[in-house]
Formats: structure tokens, sequence, C-alpha cells
């Protein structure tokens, strides 16, 4: 095992890394702009390196600066967590120069992730069901009009190469096609310097299902089980939880084999070693494959808190060259847990809200796990993501770990700017929730705030 | 009339210029805050009188953008 890690992120996944790390004996090194200069991530770490300004791609997307902090303090390995430069496969690839270990994949392998196209024709090849769609990127206008007769409307138009909700729109009719198109190439063209557009079936109500993965370098792949991460904003994730209400009481349980499988084909398909991420849709009993993503996912704890697997722990040990110990037999899921991410950005319109933090008070207790990336007196600022904190609640039974979330979020104290605990109240307390009936249009009909009376 | 941002964030794009018209509801400029983007419309039709900011400039809630007239 190495001695000494850099973590090249910020707010509570620097935190949570660091804490993995420094338990396991590791001198941890963190990075931070002058953003974070008071963060905690960067008073806990042994060690602290300025990147540069705030602006991500002066700081922690700067790839010399990061590599330049790796070597000055003699890290021998660097964490990315999630986001930033988590699934570049450049950077994995500058630091393996650098006589670093990368805690990820293999660069190769990222690279066959990361674009989309390729990862469903990889995927389909391994005998995954995937979405239909327009195999491979659309170049023109024209294309997508074609595609689109093919696999019929509606469809979903995404920027190859983008993810967490950029760069994509849905179009009902060629009229939409055509404006979505535009968009899409645009964004595609600004953030990732081409215009690869391609398009696929958009299902009106599907379930956001996946399956997390562990793989040594040795080739030896586990599936830590699956969460269920249907109550989403504009694409982006809210609430997740592990198992899955699709599944619980050994409902579906042809259809979670044969989807845990095919996570396993496609993590192999990749050249996957570490932890990475299956996403499936799932609508009318089937499956289909959206990505795997080649990094932690913000969501992790609610495995780990299920199967008792450190996720963190694992991926340092295989990134070290340690052999997966672990037996597929041995995961099991034990209770059920429920991850609440909490964010600075109003609960009702969820537009963004950077501040300063007057009071947070996270609650404590029975069951309850709380990441946070900052703390009373901090500033959220409009640089990063709006992530403030990740409540993560677990009980014996999905009814149980509800009731504690409801408790748990009325005592989150959080005075200063607008959050959104008042939404998680209302998603706790919603019928359709606590009856395990999700989808990722969830937000558009239900937990909806009371009409204000005039 | 004053068109002002509506959230804390930076500047990312600018649409218009001076001396353009535009139409009710024309995106003016493209703000981004927490990863997120954020167009703002023209409130009314008008023809843009003042561009106050200009990309990656910093805005707080509540900074004149954007100046349109008659």
């Amino acid at each position: 095992m190495f001695r000494s890690l850099l973590i090249a992120n910020r707010g509570e996944i620097a935190r949570r890394i660091g804490t993995v790390a420094r338990s396991m004996g590791l001198r941890t090194i963190a990075v931070y702009s002058d953003a974070d200069a008071q963060a905690p991530f960067v008073k806990e770490a042994d060690q602290a390196v300025r990147l540069g300004p705030p602006p991500p791609k002066d700081s922690y997307l700067n790839l010399e600066a990061l590599i330049r902090a790796a070597k000055e303090t003699g890290a021998e390995a660097v964490h990315p967590g999630y986001g930033f430069v988590s699934e570049n496969a450049e950077f994995a690839r500058a630091c393996t120069e650098a006589g670093i270990v990368f805690v990820g994949p293999p660069p190769e392998s990222m690279g066959r992730m990361k674009d989309k196209a390729q990862a469903r024709a990889l995927a389909a090849g391994a005998g995954v069901p995937v979405v239909p769609g327009s195999d491979g990127v659309v170049a023109d206008l024209r294309g997508a009009g074609e595609a689109a007769e093919r696999i019929g409307f509606p469809l979903l138009v995404k920027a190859a190469g983008g993810g967490g909700g950029i760069g994509m729109a849905v179009a009902g009719s060629q009229a939409e096609l055509e404006k979505a198109f535009r968009a899409c190439a645009d964004r595609a063209r600004s953030a990732f310097g081409r215009d690869a557009v391609y398009l696929e079936r958009y299902f009106p109500a599907p379930r956001h299902i996946e399956v997390q993965i562990l793989g040594d370098t040795q080739g030896n792949l586990l599936q830590v089980l699956e969460r269920e991460c249907s109550i989403q904003r504009r694409h982006q994730k809210v609430v997740e939880e592990a198992g899955s209400p699709l599944f619980l009481e050994r409902k579906n349980a042809a259809l979670l084999q044969r989807m845990t499988q095919a996570a396993l084909a496609a993590a192999r398909a990749f050249g996957y070693a570490n932890a990475g991420t299956v996403e499936f849709l799932v609508a009318d009993g089937e499956f289909f494959f959206i990505e795997m993503n080649a990094r932690l996912q913000v969501e992790h704890p609610v495995t780990e808190l299920t199967t008792g697997v450190d996720l963190i722990g694992w991926q340092l040990r295989i990134a070290a060259g340690e052999r997966l110990t672990l037996k597929q037999e041995e995961i099991r899921r034990q209770g059920h847990a429920l991850e609440f991410r909490i964010y600075a950005e109003d609960p009702v319109r969820f537009l963004p809200s950077p501040g300063p933090l007057k009071v947070f008070r996270p609650p404590e207790g029975e069951g309850i796990r709380v990441d946070a990336g900052y703390s009373e007196g901090g500033v959220v600022t409009p640089y990063y993501d709006p992530l403030l904190a990740k409540l993560i609640v677990s009980g014996k039974s999905r009814a149980e770990a509800i009731q504690r979330s409801e408790a748990a979020l009325q005592r989150f104290d959080i005075q200063g700017l607008k959050n959104n605990v008042p939404l998680h109240l209302r998603i706790v307390r919603d019928q359709a929730f606590q009856a395990g009936e999700l989808d990722t249009h969830f937000l558009e009909h239900h937990a909806k705030p009371e009409p204000r009376s005039p | 009339m004053d068109v002002p941002a509506h959230i804390t964030g930076t500047v990312w794009k600018v649409e218009v210029s001076v001396g353009q018209e535009v139409a009710a509801g024309d995106v003016l400029v493209i703000l981004e805050s927490m990863k997120m983007e954020m167009p703002i419309e023209a409130p009314e039709a008008g023809t843009v009188k003042e561009v106050r900011c200009q990309p990656n400039q910093p805005v707080n809630e509540g900074d004149v953008l954007v100046v349109l007239g008659p």
C-alpha cells in the first residue's frame, strides 16, 4: 500500500476520502482553490496545497497544477473523487507518467466509457440491452431527422461527452428536434470542443437503477447490488436508496438477476478495474444500459451502509495492486438506506442559492450519517456544484429508514441560504414515495409545495 | 429598463450587443452558477441600450446585466 494520497477534489467527497485514507494510516494531501481555503477538507488534511483562483479550470480542473502539487508533496497516489478530473483519461495518464498511482480504472477503460456512443456499442456487443438510438453520433440535422424516423418520438437528444444533465434535450416532433439538435451541438462544441450529438428513445416514466461494480487488476469482478436513483431534478439525482423498492421482498428477482449479470458483462467489456457503476433505465419490466461511470458515485454510501463493503477503502487497496478478497456470495444486503442530497438551492424552483452558512447543524442519532462539505460559518460560493452535505439514513426496513429520515430532516438546521431540506421533507411524506412508486419524473408530479393561502 | 441577474454566478455568454433589437423572451445573457446555466431573457421587446457585463465576470443577484430602451 502507498503511504500518501493526494485528493484531487473538494467538499464532502474530499473530506470523506481523507477520513478513510487517514484511518488506513495514509498521509493525506488536500488541494484547494482560493474559494475553499477555509473549508473543513483543507483543515483536516495532513498537508494542503493551493491550486489557484476559484474557477474550476484554474483550480480543480487544472491538470498541470494538480500534477505539480502531487510531485511537490511526494504523493504516491491521487484519488480524484467524483466530477472534476475523475473521468479524465488524460489526467490518469499524466499521473502514471509522473510515477503516481491514479485511483481509478485504467485510462483505456475510461476512454471507452466516456464516449457514450462507443460505450453503447461496446455494451450492446456484450449482450447488454441498450436504449434504441442513433447507433453513433449524427453529424447534422438531416442525419438526426433520419435517425428519428427510425427510432420514433419522443426522443432524447444528447451531446456526446456530456453528463450530469448538461447538453440534453427532449424532442417530441421533427420541429422540436431541430431546436434540440442545435442547442446540444452548440453546448457540445463549447464544452467539449466538438459538436457530436446522438439520439435515443425517450421513456416518459422510467426508473433509474444502477449496479455497483468492484474489480481488481487481476481480473476479479464483483457486483455490489443495486441502488435506485429515480428522484431527480434536471436529470440530476436528489434522493437515492439501496435497495430499489422495485426489488424489495424479493419482488422481480429474475429482472434483478438479469440486470446484475448485464452490469458484470458491461464492466468486463470495458476492461474495468476499481469501483464503477453501470446505470440502467428500467421501464415496463425491461432494462436498458445508459452508461458506465468510471468513478466513485456520489451515492456510494447507501451501498456501504447496506452491504458493509467499504468502497473507498477497496478503491485504495485495488489501486495499490491488492487482490479483491471479497466473494460474490458474501455480498448480501442488510436493511435499507436512503441518501438525501442537501443542496444550496431554492426548494421549489431549484435555482442555485450560494451564500453564507450562518447556521449549519446536521442531525445526529441512530442510523444517521452526514457527509458534509461545509461547517457553520462557511461560505458556499457559486463556483461549484450546490451540494452542501449528504444525509444518509439507514434502518432495518425501508419504512423504518423513511421514518428516521423524516425526523432527521426536521432537525437539520440550516440558515443563511436557501436549501432543499423542505423539498426532502415533502418527498418522505409523499404517499407514492412511501409506496416505492418512483420514476425519474417523480418531482414533476409529486412532493409539490402546498399552495399559499391567499 | 434594467435587466438584473436573478442568481449569483458568473456570466457564461452575452448573446446581444448594443443597438440590437430584441423581442420579449429573447435570451440576453446566459449565467452559470453551481454548474447550471440560467438564461436571462428580455422581459419585454426593446433595443439594447447598454451591456453591463462580459463573459467570465462574477455577478451578484440583483446586478444589472443589460439595459433595454424603447
